[in-house]
């Protein structure tokens, strides 16, 4: 399988602020890849660096085989980019826009730009400054689905939608994966990304700190427990792997490292099981995971400031 | 920002509470945000025409030492081209300091207080109304007409306090000058600046943009500056029409009369209460102007940056182009009015050989004042570049597969080529009348030859522009001091003899003898080179740097 994009060792600073520190991301061919983080990570600044907006301080990057920063113009030929916030010109239509960006592009496929007009239920006379922002959004969608490329860069492009047009949305990533094209796709919606991703990479302050496919990634969570058995359990604690365990008498929740499953349920198994419930990992926990020492410490500043 | 404005507005809150607000419920708190978002911005405007009035009063004295100096300066006043440019040249057979103060620089100075007044008035209104943010405060405890009249009140009080700042310093600069009527100048000065403030107002309710409300705005001080030239060579009561007018009616330094100056007033009330009631008829975010739907497909033009930029700046152009044309319609006319002038006048008969070289000198001035709007239409048509660059929608453009040079040159060119349709466009107005008046058709080829001598110029300016957007895209607006360098230069150096160098240095100077005398190759060749080489650099760096946003 070969790559699409090549990431290794990324650094970009503004002023101070490191918003790209060693940063490394691979995406193959073919593939819906999720880039997650939560705001201010370095997903869009990221995303530039691949666009040739910005310039990377060090480290490589490769981008369908070129550069990004050099080979700019002929990578934007096979490539369609929605930003996370779209801004249009204030007097020129939806319409217009769509045919200008796909023209510069290299051409606009009019069946399909038809099709996803009506699909995503957008009026093309409206004036950019009309459009409310989830309207915005569309615009760019269409422009960027409507052209013939490899390769999509999304940005968070489902911001400002409703349900019924992120549905749209899924439905088309969807077609696009089954014509073997490739989307890198940022986002902070988890469902989103279960539902569309094949591989998920997860960045936090500038650095990729999980990488994988979503099964390889669960395996790194944890599983939730509930248990009603005959007699209490005892000695659950002693058992690697175990989180958060709370036993009332005959009742037992805990968390278990997807690891360590296999034991946690065969020692249960002794105490006569009378219900049982497991709640898969959500790539919520797994965010959550990685990101609960930063919610940890803003609990702890939050009760630092309480006047108690 | 938020620290410091929340806790007043809460407290307001609490006092407005029980009576339940009134369209003007927020208006303190406010104009203490306007001041907070320009409290850098202010003082510099404030700074700028204060010590531009104060700073330049000491060059009287050393110009024109003598009583004798002064009549001869006095005597160069009485000329068409002058009086058009400045003002009506009263005082003139007693030349004194103050005389002086009012004919050369009093017509400048409320200039400039007038474009301060649209651009901040605009800026606190419109602007933000059109970014959004204006619905956002509307939403909180913020009365109908709060905004406007906190922006009113700001740059109202600005005006004053350049008004009470001269009318302090201008006669402990120069003791000449009597403080009364210094407080009157000051008046003068501050009561233009108050009409144009009215005027913000009112055009910020007219358009749902910003950059049209200035221009509006802008077109309008236009008018008030030709109205009152045209009324000052020839029909007087044209400048009656013109608030620029009122102000040089005061004769201050001379007669110092104060009833014109309530005209002004009476005007800027009018003026404030139609903006009034036009805020309490419309949307928040809405112009009186509604939009209608546009086409659905784009047209051939819209296929490449250039084509987006032309798009773009379309309607700017034609405004201009319109503009310049009718600008040098009305002066080319005034062609018969110094014919007459001069066999009505004995001793500038003796004074100049013909009244071709008065014509010619009036009509380098005319050219000259055309050359300078022409590159400040050039500086806000190549700021663009970064306008679209901070608005977010180079990157989308820069996404696809158009390079850097060519998003560039699109806005470049239409700059470049829009300031030379500009000075063609003002030559030929000129050509026509000023053929018409004068019964000869071959000057129009030479006013078309002096005009667009000045294109050179023009675009060295653009270029400089381009430069500091390459490689320190926030300095851009510095090509505004470039412009306002030659402004000074070109239109105050009569009066206040700058040394030889510093003429020399700017842009307008290599062909401000047109279409009279001769045109600077050397000069014309250097800039030609140097704006080249601006350009070049300038996109060498915009190739190497980050897209930036802020």
């Amino acid at each position: 399988m070969t790559t699409a994009i090549d990431v290794a060792g990324v650094v970009k600073t503004f002023g101070t602020v490191r918003a790209l520190d060693g940063l490394d991301l691979r995406v193959s061919t073919g593939e819906v890849h999720g880039f997650l983080g939560p705001n201010g990570a370095g997903k869009s600044t990221t995303i530039r660096v691949l666009l040739g907006l910005l310039r990377a301080d060090s480290g490589t990057a490769r981008l369908l085989g070129g550069d990004p920063w050099d080979d700019a113009v002929a990578l934007h030929r096979r490539l369609a980019y929605v930003p996370g916030d779209v801004n249009l010109w204030p007097n020129l239509t939806g319409g217009e826009a769509i045919d200008l960006l796909g023209r510069l592009r290299g051409g606009v496929d009019e069946k399909r730009r038809q099709d996803l007009l009506e699909r995503f239920d957008l009026d093309p006379t409206k004036k950019g400054r009309t459009y409310s922002k989830g309207n915005r959004q569309k615009v760019a969608l269409v422009a960027a689905l409507a052209s013939d490329v490899e390769l999509l860069i999304l940005d968070e492009p489902t911001s400002g939608l409703d349900p019924l047009m992120e549905a749209v949305f899924q439905d088309c990533i969807d077609e696009w994966k089954d014509d073997g094209k490739t989307v890198l796709l940022s986002s902070h919606i988890l469902a989103e990304v279960e539902k569309l991703c094949d591989r998920v990479s997860i960045i936090r302050t500038g650095k990729i700190v999980e990488s994988g496919t979503l099964a390889e990634l669960r395996h790194l969570t944890r599983t939730a427990i509930a248990a009603e058995t005959q007699r209490p359990v005892t000695g659950l604690d002693q058992l690697p792997g175990i989180h958060d365990l709370v036993a009332e008498g005959n009742r037992v929740t805990f968390s278990v490292d997807t690891a360590q499953l296999d034991g946690a349920v065969k020692h249960l198994t002794p105490a006569g099981i009378l219900t049982l419930t497991s709640q898969p990992p959500t790539l919520e926990e797994l965010f959550l995971r990685h990101y609960g020492d930063e919610l940890a410490a803003e609990g702890v500043a939050t009760e630092a400031g309480a006047p108690s | 920002m938020s620290i410091t404005t929340a806790e007043p507005r809460h407290r307001d809150h609490a006092a407005q509470r029980g009576q339940g607000g009134t369209t003007l419920t927020g208006t303190a708190t406010m104009i203490r945000f306007i001041l907070r978002r320009d409290r850098v911005r202010l003082p510099i405007w404030i700074g700028a025409i204060v010590l531009g009035v104060v700073g330049s009063l000491p060059a009287f004295p050393e110009t024109y030492p003598t009583a004798a100096d002064r009549q001869a300066r006095a005597n160069l006043l009485d000329n068409p081209a002058t009086i058009a440019l400045t003002g009506p040249a009263y005082g003139r057979d007693d030349y004194t300091f103050g005389a002086m103060t009012a004919n050369e620089l009093l017509g400048f100075v409320a200039i400039a207080m007038a474009l301060m007044s649209i651009l901040l008035m605009v800026r606190h209104t419109r602007a933000e109304e059109e970014t959004g943010r204006t619905e956002l405060l509307r939403a909180g405890v913020l009365g109908r007409q709060a905004t406007t009249t906190a922006a009113f009140v700001v740059v109202g009080a600005a005006n004053v306090l350049i008004g009470l700042l001269l009318a302090v310093l201008m006669p402990a600069t120069l003791s000449e000058l009597p403080a009364s009527s210094s407080l009157l100048f000051a008046a003068a000065v501050a009561s233009v600046g108050l009409v144009f403030t009215g005027i913000g107002a009112l055009t910020a309710q007219v358009t749902e943009h910003a950059r049209a409300a200035t221009g509006l705005g802008a077109a309008a001080l236009g008018v008030a500056f030709a109205l009152r030239a045209i009324g000052d060579v020839g029909n007087d009561w044209l400048s009656w029409l013109s608030p620029i007018g009122w102000a040089q009616r005061t004769q201050v330094y001379v007669d110092d009369r104060w009833w014109p100056l309530l005209l002004s007033l009476g005007l800027t009330v009018l003026l404030v209460a139609l903006a009034f009631a036009t805020t309490s008829r419309r949307d928040v975010g809405a112009g009186l102007v509604q939009p209608s739907p546009g086409s659905p497909r784009a047209g051939a033009l819209l296929s490449s940056p250039l084509g987006l930029a032309i798009r773009l700046q379309r309607g700017g152009l034609i405004g201009w182009a319109v503009g310049l044309l009718v600008f040098g319609l009305a002066y080319g006319g005034l062609a018969s009015s110094i014919e007459e002038f001069v066999s009505d006048n004995s001793t500038i008969q003796d004074f100049l050989a013909d009244s071709d070289s008065l014509v010619d000198g009036f009509m380098a001035i005319v050219v000259l004042m055309m050359a300078l709007l022409a590159a400040a239409y050039g500086l806000t048509s190549v700021l663009r570049l970064r306008s679209e660059e901070t608005a977010g929608r180079a990157e989308p453009v820069l996404a696809t597969a158009v390079s850097r040079t060519r998003f560039a040159a699109g806005h470049l060119i239409v700059a470049m080529g829009g300031s030379l349709v500009l000075l063609l466009a003002g030559g030929l107005g000129l050509g026509i009348t000023a053929a018409i008046a004068l019964d000869d058709g071959s000057i129009v080829g030479r006013l078309f030859g002096a005009a667009l001598a000045h294109a050179v110029g023009v675009w060295l300016v653009i270029a400089v522009v381009v430069a500091l957007f390459g490689w320190a895209p926030q300095l851009v607006h510095l090509g505004w001091v470039v412009l306002t360098y030659g402004v000074v230069v070109g239109l105050l150096g009569g009066f206040f003899q700058f040394p030889d160098w510093v003429t020399k240095i700017s842009p307008f100077d290599a062909a401000s003898s047109l279409p009279g005398g001769d045109l600077s190759t050397v000069a014309v060749v250097i800039m030609g080179v140097l704006a080249v080489a601006f350009v070049w650099i300038g996109l060498l760096g915009f190739r190497r740097r980050d897209l930036t946003t802020t």
